[in-house]
Order: C-alpha cells, then sequence, then structure tokens
C-alpha cells in the first residue's frame, strides 16, 4: 500500500509516465534541487560561522558569512541553470547481441551562450557518465546498458544531474527517451556445425569441417566461430582473421527452426539459428530462414544477415505450439 | 560528487594548498615559532605526497602529532581553550588535516575549514588591508572548490579563478542585504576567552614618570572625533579620560571606585556637538572634551566628569556627545573629596615640601601661588622632553631640582604636588590633548601619541579649574600638538612628519578607514535601529526586521535570477549570416542591393556583373558562404575566411559606383 502510494507520488511528481519521443528539453517543470550533502554540511559551517561573529562582534564575520550564505542561495540558481533548457536527443543505436552492452548514444545540446560544465548522466547512481555542453555545440554521450535478453531494449528512466559550480546543491531531471536497441539472441558458444543444405534438412548429420576447402582469410566478425580464426596468424600478432571455407557457398542453405534439436528451449534453439546466421555469413553462404510464422527467402549479406537476426530478436517465444504446429 | 570517495588530483591538492596557506599566513606573527614550523612542515609533506602521489601517512602517526601539539599547546598558553591558543590548535588540525585528505569529501571539508579559519583573522584585524587580503583568500577557496566540480575537462586556472569570481560578485546584492537586514544582537552571547582582547596600548588608570611619554611612540589612533560644526582650536581640545587622585610618592592612581555624578556645573557659552568614534581598548573610559555635558548610552559620569561604559570597550563604540569648552564647576565638593584632593604621602619629595611651602608664603593668593608656580618652570631652564632622564626614589624632588627635563607627566605631576604641598586641593586629569584634524574628510584623529596630563585644582572662589604646567614650559604642546613640541633631535617617526605629499596620503588613508570604520565596522545593533527609525519604522522587532530582509533578499535574487538565465534565451548570431550580412550591407552601399528572392549564387553573379573590380572577392565570399550553408564539406577554417574576405571588401574604398554615375 505504502509502495504503491510512494510509487503513485513518484509518478506524479517526477513525471514518470510513458516514454517520450523525439528529442526531450529540460524546461523548468522537469527539474528538481535540493541542497547536496556538502551543502547541508556548508550551513552547519555557515551557523557556526554567524556565531562566532555574534559572539565577538565582528562585523567582518558578518560580510564573510553573508557572502558565503548569498553565495550558496545563488548556487541554486547557477545549478539549476546548468541543466536548464537543456535539449536531449537519442541517437539511432546498433544493434548488439544480447550479453553484451547495448550503447544509448543521446546528444545534448544547450539553449542560448551559456557553457555547460559536467552534467552526470547516470541510471543506477554507480556508473555515471559526465558531459561538459559548450555553449553553441552539441556532445554525444554513450548510457551502455546490458542487454540481458533478446528484443527491444529500452533504456528507461534515466537521471540527469548536476552539482556544478560549487557543489553545495544536487539538481537533477529524469528522462525516459523512447528509444530502442534491438537485441538478437545470444550466439550459441562452441562449435556448431551448419545444417547440410538442400533436401537433407531436418537430419542431425551435419557437414563436416574436413568436407571443405579452406578458400582463404578474411577479418573477424563478432559472432565467428572460435573455431574458425586462424590462431597462428593471431599468434604472429596480424589480429584476429577468420578462417573460410569454399563448399556450401554456392548451395542454398536452409536455416529452420525444425532443424534445432526440440529438446532445446526456445531461447536456445534461437540461439543456435543465431550461430548459424552468423556462420554462414561468415562463410558467404547463401541462407534462408524459417521459423514459425515467418519464412525469408535465401538471401547473402550482411543485409540478409539483418533480417534475420531482427526476425530472430523479435521471435513471439511464448507461442511453443506455434513452432509445433508449423511443422 | 556521487562518488565523493574519488581520489584528488595532485592540481586540485595544490590549489587548496594555496588558499590554506593564504588563510593561515596572517596568523603566523602571533603563532608560537614551533607551530609554525609544523604548519610547514605538515604543508610542505602534503604538497610533496601530492606531487609523487606517494601514500598519505598512517592514522597513528597522525593521532601522536595532534597529542604532541595539544601538550605544545598547553605547554605554551596554559590552556587549550582559548583565543590563542585554539586558534594555533585549528590551524595544526588543518594541517593534519591535509595530510588525511585523500578524497574529494576531505577536500570539501578542508573549504569549510578555510572559509571558517578567514574569520578568525577578524579578531585580530578588521582593517580595509585585511579586508581585501581576505577577499582574495575567499576568492582563491572558492576557486579551489569550483575546480572540485570539472568531471570531463578542467578549464584553466584564471578561467575558474574567473568563475568565482563571477559567482562571489554576483553574490555582493544579497550580501548587502543581508548585512544590513540581518536582526543584529549585541555579543557576546556567552563569555569570550580570557585573551580575546590583549595587547591593546591606551591609557592606563594609572600614572608615573615615563607611563605616558611611552605612549609618543604609538602611532594606533585612540579616537576620532567628527564635529558638528568648526573644530575648536587645539588649545581647547582637552579630552578628559581617567581622573587620577591619590599618589603614593611615585604614582598617580584613580579611585578604585569611581563616585557617580552629585553635582552639575555651571555652564558658559554654547554647547559643542561632535561624535567620538572610539577604539577598543579594553578598559571601560570613554572622552569627551572638558566637560562633558551629557552621558552617553550605556555609561555613567562620576562626580570628575569621567564617562565609563558599562562595559570594557573590546570593540569599537561610536557616540554623540556635548560639551561645553568654558564652565564653572563651583559647587562645595564634599568634605572626603577635599581630603583626598589634598592628601601627599608622607616622608616623600621633602624639598618639593619645602618650595611649596615656601612660595606660598610668598604669594598673596592662591591664584598668585599658581601663578609663581608656572612662572618657575617657565623661567627656570625646565625642557620638554620625550625621553626624560630616569628618577628615582623621589621623582617629584629629582625631577623639580636636578634634571629638570621631562614629559607632560612629569610637569603635571610635580604641579600637582606643590600644589597639594601648599595646601591647593590637586587631582591630575589623563587624557589626550590635541589630536591631527584630517582635512580629507573634516574630523580629528587623536593618536596615542596625543596622549597627555594636566592638573585640576580647586579655589574656593573658581572651583575646579584645569591648569596645564605642560604649556607653560612649551607652549607649542597645547597649541600645535606634540610634533611640533619636542626638539629636532627627538624626531618621531616618520608618520609624524610634515612632507606634504606624504601627509596628505596619510590623511586619505585615514579619512578612507574612517568611513570604513564607521560604515562597516561600526554599524552595530544601535546603529541598525537608528536606520530603521530613518527609514520609518521606529520600534523594529525581531519579526519585522526578518520580513524586511525576506522581502529585500527575495527581491535581490528575482533580479539575479533575471540576469542569470537570460543567457538561456540570448543566442549568439550564426557567425557565416552575420559575416554574409555584412557582405551584403556593404554591396548595397555600394549599389548593389541583394533581392529578398535572391539567392547567394545568383547575387553572386549579378554583384560581380555590377561591381566587376570586386568580382574576385565576391565570387570568393560567395563560394565559401555557400559551402558553409548548403555544402556537405565544410571546413572550421572556412568561417575564418569568409570573415577575413568579408572584411577584406569591407575595408576597400567604394567610391567608384559615385565616379561611374558622374561619368
Amino acid at each position: 500500500m505504502l509502495t504503491a502510494l510512494k510509487n503513485h507520488l513518484n509518478t506524479w511528481l517526477f513525471r514518470l509516465g510513458e516514454p517520450e519521443s523525439g528529442s526531450i528539453v529540460l524546461v523548468q517543470r522537469r527539474i528538481f534541487i535540493l541542497p547536496s550533502r556538502h551543502g547541508v554540511l556548508f550551513v552547519c559551517a555557515l551557523l557556526l560561522m554567524l556565531t562566532g561573529a555574534i559572539n565577538y562582534n565582528l562585523n567582518l564575520g558578518f560580510v564573510l558569512t553573508f557572502l558565503l550564505t548569498a553565495m550558496g542561495v545563488n548556487s541554486i540558481l547557477h545549478t539549476f541553470r546548468n541543466l536548464s533548457k537543456l535539449r536531449i536527443s537519442p541517437e539511432r543505436t546498433q544493434p548488439v547481441f544480447a550479453g553484451v552492452d547495448a550503447q544509448f548514444p543521446l546528444t545534448f545540446e544547450g539553449a542560448g551562450t551559456l557553457d555547460r560544465y559536467s552534467v552526470g548522466i547516470t541510471r543506477d547512481k554507480k556508473t555515471v557518465i559526465y558531459a561538459d555542453v559548450p555553449a553553441g555545440q552539441s556532445s554525444t554521450v554513450t548510457v551502455d546498458i546490458p542487454a540481458l535478453q533478446r528484443g527491444l531494449l529500452r533504456p528507461g528512466r534515466v537521471t540527469l544531474f548536476t552539482y556544478y559550480p560549487i557543489g553545495l546543491c544536487y539538481a537533477w531531471a529524469y528522462i525516459n527517451p523512447e528509444v530502442t536497441c534491438l537485441v538478437y539472441p545470444r550466439p550459441e558458444p562452441g562449435v556448431i556445425p551448419l545444417p547440410l543444405p538442400d533436401e537433407q534438412q531436418g537430419q542431425d548429420s551435419a557437414l563436416g569441417l574436413g568436407n571443405d576447402d579452406f578458400a582463404g582469410l578474411r577479418s573477424y566478425h563478432p559472432g565467428d566461430s572460435p573455431r574458425h580464426i586462424a590462431w597462428k596468424a593471431a599468434a604472429r600478432g596480424q589480429g584476429l582473421l577468420t578462417k573460410q571455407f569454399i563448399g556450401l557457398a554456392d548451395r542454398q542453405l536452409w536455416l529452420d527452426w525444425t532443424a534445432t534439436p526440440e529438446t532445446l528451449g526456445i531461447e536456445d534453439r534461437l540461439s543456435r539459428l543465431t550461430r548459424w546466421i552468423c556462420d554462414a555469413h561468415a562463410a558467404g553462404i547463401t541462407f534462408g530462414l524459417r521459423i514459425p510464422g515467418l519464412t525469408l527467402p535465401p538471401a547473402s549479406g550482411s543485409a540478409q544477415r539483418d533480417r534475420c537476426l531482427e526476425a530472430l530478436a523479435l521471435f513471439q517465444g511464448d507461442s511453443e505450439n506455434n513452432a509445433h504446429a508449423d511443422r | 560528487m556521487l562518488t565523493p570517495t574519488d581520489k584528488l588530483h595532485p592540481r586540485h591538492v595544490g590549489r587548496l594548498l594555496l588558499a590554506v596557506v593564504m588563510v593561515a599566513a596572517p596568523h603566523v606573527e602571533r603563532l608560537p615559532w614551533w607551530t609554525t614550523t609544523l604548519g610547514i612542515m605538515l604543508i610542505v609533506w602534503r604538497a610533496h605526497s601530492a606531487h609523487f602521489d606517494l601514500e598519505l601517512p598512517r592514522k597513528w602517526l597522525l593521532v601522536l602529532i595532534v597529542v604532541g601539539t595539544m601538550g605544545g599547546i598547553y605547554i605554551t598558553y596554559g590552556r587549550i581553550l582559548g583565543r590563542d591558543s585554539g586558534i594555533t590548535l585549528l590551524i595544526i588540525m588543518l594541517g593534519l588535516k591535509l595530510l588525511e585528505m585523500a578524497t574529494l569529501r576531505d577536500a570539501m571539508i578542508m573549504i569549510f575549514l578555510s572559509y571558517f579559519l578567514v574569520i578568525t583573522n577578524f579578531l585580530y584585524s578588521q582593517s580595509i588591508l585585511t579586508a581585501i587580503y581576505m577577499l582574495c583568500a575567499v576568492w582563491v577557496i572558492t576557486a579551489a572548490m569550483i575546480g572540485f566540480q570539472y568531471r570531463v575537462r578542467q578549464p584553466g586556472y584564471l578561467s575558474q579563478l574567473r568563475t568565482a569570481g563571477e559567482i562571489l560578485l554576483q553574490a555582493v546584492p544579497l550580501m548587502v542585504v543581508l548585512f544590513v537586514l540581518f536582526p543584529r544582537v549585541q555579543g557576546p552571547l556567552w563569555g569570550m576567552p580570557q585573551d580575546a582582547n590583549a595587547g591593546i596600548t591606551g591609557l592606563s588608570d594609572e600614572m608615573s614618570p615615563g607611563s605616558v611619554s611611552q605612549l609618543i611612540l604609538s602611532d594606533a589612533i585612540a579616537f576620532r572625533v567628527a564635529f558638528e560644526s568648526q573644530i575648536p582650536n587645539s588649545n581647547q581640545l582637552y579630552w578628559r579620560g581617567p581622573v587620577l587622585w591619590d599618589f603614593d610618592g611615585v604614582r598617580w592612581t584613580a579611585p578604585r571606585l569611581p563616585a557617580p555624578l552629585q553635582h552639575e556645573y555651571l555652564p558658559l557659552g554654547v554647547s559643542i556637538n561632535y561624535t567620538v568614534t572610539v577604539e577598543p581598548h579594553s578598559r571601560r573610559w570613554l572622552f569627551a572634551l572638558d566637560l562633558p555635558a551629557r552621558t552617553p548610552p550605556r555609561s555613567i559620569m562620576t562626580n570628575d566628569f569621567q564617562l565609563l561604559a558599562q562595559a570594557e570597550l573590546n570593540t569599537r563604540i561610536r557616540y554623540d556627545m556635548s560639551s561645553y569648552l568654558s564652565y564653572r564647576d563651583n559647587a562645595a565638593p564634599a568634605r572626603y573629596e577635599l581630603r583626598r584632593a589634598l592628601a601627599l604621602p608622607s616622608g616623600t619629595n621633602p624639598r618639593s615640601a619645602a618650595l611649596a611651602a615656601q612660595m606660598m608664603r610668598s604669594s598673596s593668593s592662591e591664584r598668585d601661588y599658581v601663578s609663581t608656580v608656572l612662572a618657575m618652570f617657565r623661567s627656570q631652564n625646565y625642557s620638554y622632553t620625550t625621553t626624560p632622564p630616569p628618577l628615582y626614589e623621589n621623582p617629584v624632588d629629582e625631577f623639580l631640582f636636578s634634571t629638570r627635563a621631562g614629559f607632560c607627566e612629569h610637569y603635571a605631576s610635580a604641579f600637582a604636588v606643590l600644589m597639594r604641598a601648599a595646601g591647593v586641593p590637586a587631582r591630575i586629569v589623563t587624557g589626550y590633548q590635541g589630536g591631527e584634524i584630517n582635512t580629507v574628510g573634516n574630523y580629528l584623529t587623536v593618536r596615542q601619541a596625543d596622549a597627555h596630563a594636566w592638573v585640576e585644582i580647586w579655589l574656593k572662589d573658581e572651583g575646579w579649574i584645569r591648569v596645564d604646567p605642560t604649556a607653560a614650559v612649551s607652549p607649542a604642546r597645547v597649541e600645535s600638538g606634540v610634533a611640533s613640541a619636542i626638539p629636532e633631535s627627538e624626531a618621531l617617526p616618520i608618520l609624524r612628519g610634515d612632507h606634504p605629499w606624504l601627509r596628505n596620503a596619510r590623511m586619505t588613508w585615514d579619512s578612507l578607514a574612517n568611513s570604513w570604520n564607521q560604515m562597516v565596522l561600526g554599524y552595530t545593533p544601535d546603529r541598525q535601529r537608528q536606520l530603521m527609525r530613518q527609514i520609518g519604522i521606529d520600534d523594529a522587532t525581531w519579526r519585522s526586521m526578518v520580513m524586511l530582509m525576506l522581502i529585500a533578499a527575495g527581491i535581490v535574487t528575482l533580479v539575479l535570477t533575471a540576469y542569470l538565465l537570460r543567457r538561456l534565451h540570448v543566442t549568439r548570431p550564426d557567425p557565416v549570416i552575420a559575416a554574409y550580412a555584412r557582405f551584403c550591407a556593404n554591396l548595397e552601399r555600394r549599389g548593389v542591393e541583394r533581392h529578398r528572392s535572391e539567392g547567394p549564387d545568383a547575387f553572386c553573379r549579378r554583384a560581380c556583373a555590377a561591381v566587376p573590380e570586386l568580382a574576385p572577392s565576391i565570387n570568393t565570399i560567395s563560394n565559401v558562404y555557400i559551402r558553409l550553408r548548403y555544402g556537405s564539406d565544410a571546413q572550421p577554417a572556412d568561417v575564418l575566411t569568409l570573415q577575413r574576405e568579408v572584411n577584406l571588401l569591407r575595408g576597400r574604398k567604394y567610391a567608384r559606383p559615385a565616379r561611374r554615375a558622374a561619368a
């Protein structure tokens, strides 16, 4: 009950509603400000100084105390100003595989001729990124969020805060930008042989590696099987290279949901398909994808790979029956 | 500062050390030598460890230093809690905190301690110079505090100083409001440490040979006086201080329990009104011209017209006074008073007593006797000097019969003894005589060097009258001050000298100091009430003062808010558009006006045709502009090119179109 009330209050006070699309401008209503812990300590120091000034009739003591008081009061304005009218525009995100950090670039732009310093950006109050926003310029900060599972990842509530200029006040604003990052399923680790092309689908036999002819090396891409990495080349200091094989390139390969063992869960089956897509793409093979409810005709190239991975990322996994019905 | 445990950068440590050194430095002259040494060691230690990124010392070592310091302070001062000992402790603690300071949180505490240390400096001096210096210190501290807040890129130190300066400057209006309107309470709130006001020189309530003449070397200001009308002549400026009745053969002392005023005197002539601002001298007496006509608030007048404040003067006090320079104080004194004014310790100064008796016998009246004694001083080779020879057991005898050289206290003492020995009641009045007129501020400055002693005798018909035996020896002393009265060979410090420009500079400075004292340091609870009355709030209560303060503070803050937020709304004009607009305006003056619908390219072609001699320049400008505005490959340097080209074009004479038109 209390928690619900608190949530309700939070939602009303901090305007924590639905994500907002487009740029977000920090208007006055969105910025909150409170004395920081140092601000409270500062007030205590001021009280002590005031007492001293009264006790010893030190008029310059009064001058100093009041000067610092005024500075503290004005710092509320300064700190508020450091966030005020700040425009935050979420940039396009790049899809990532589950298990790594999704990157959300946010572009900050100030209004007017004010240089803004040390604007902090945080989601969990633990990892903080700071940005300076000089007048008339924009600066882009990337918020990293661990992508734990496939699908569309939203950054959720992000806190922008500042203590600038003197650290006695803490001003903050919450933003919840409407921006998503596509998270592909995590590629299954290890070496998973690709299914046999054409009619041989459905059988567990796969092409042995020995059947392929070594075709050459190309630079490593994420998702490449570690087994295909040319470790000898890496040891020679040539960087990570992936061995390419021919033999499958000319044939059409169907990566089929049904080719994955039923004993695996949905996510694991998607992981395996992801692994296959990556490997097939890495090997330059033309492939198509068949999953329950969706068939992508064979093609090759990174566009095909992205299309297929997106389909896997957005696969509605709750319908296990679908998978069987489609068989 | 979500991460107050961030490790401090050596740069931060350095700037903080600078701030700490600045606030602690003025204390050095008062600190025991070992504290200074220890303080310097601690600072060097911290700077060293910051520079080489070394580990900070262990806690137990710091605790050991604390204990040692406490012991040292106790041995030096005989106490731990006191003004000087407390500040010594605070400074060492600050130094130790430096060595413990590893994180941002510690650094902020150092900042607050430094601010606090600024205020302790005001216990010793609140002069203009101190204020300016401390303002610089506050500036440096604030800059250090701001420096902690840059998380991405540190701007240069000068830029941080500028930011700090701006922030402090913006705080001034609100500071003034709070200073004027914050309801003041008269301190102290609790007992001050006993050593709170040590080391102030000034008059004392006793006088022995040499006690006044030692003050002559002090240039310190005793008080300043602003007269309502003209400043009286110097020989009328007798500033009454402690009145000494009791003589033990060597020393004159004031009664321990002064009797309150029980009689009135008869004023002659008009009263003269003035305002006195007394520097703190940690005694109770206030000063007024002979004879005071009223009693300032929170003070009493004794039966010998001495003004005594209720409490010791530990702060500068300002009061309005009026006096009658001519008066007749002939009310019959109480018998015990006369007895006291005649008492001489038996057996001391016997030759003086004999001389007095002899002179009295040959005088026709007491008046005549007084003249005889003064004539003796004048005619018999007595001299006025600030360096009188030492006197021993019977100082008056030795002075009158052998040394014959003395300062005002010698003459006053000898005269009073001669009077008493002849049966004329006499008492010694100490105080100040004369003063320096500050022509810049039109007020009178009275310094410790103007200290003086004179005598009052009681004559049957005339009552108490003032006799200044020093004037008999050295008329210049009362006519034009002590500097002109003493022999050339005893020249005083240069400050009393008479270089015109030096004198002028000194007066200007003193006038400035006086205004500072009156307006800033003299703003007491009394003055605040007075100010409130002037703006129409007759009995300002605590509550109405707070209300007024909040309203004024609100207005000031609103104005500042508008000023600060203005920068959110103005936009710097785009330099590219601005430069192109200048270019168009320039061509318009040359007779080529750009139409509203005309694109830069079309305008360029038309302009080149119209002013062919400028064509290369017009082409360059237009091309750069088009690239900057519409192209995708513009370089930042292009903006500079554009601006330079436009400026070059504007610099070229444009008399051509007119000539062509004429042709």
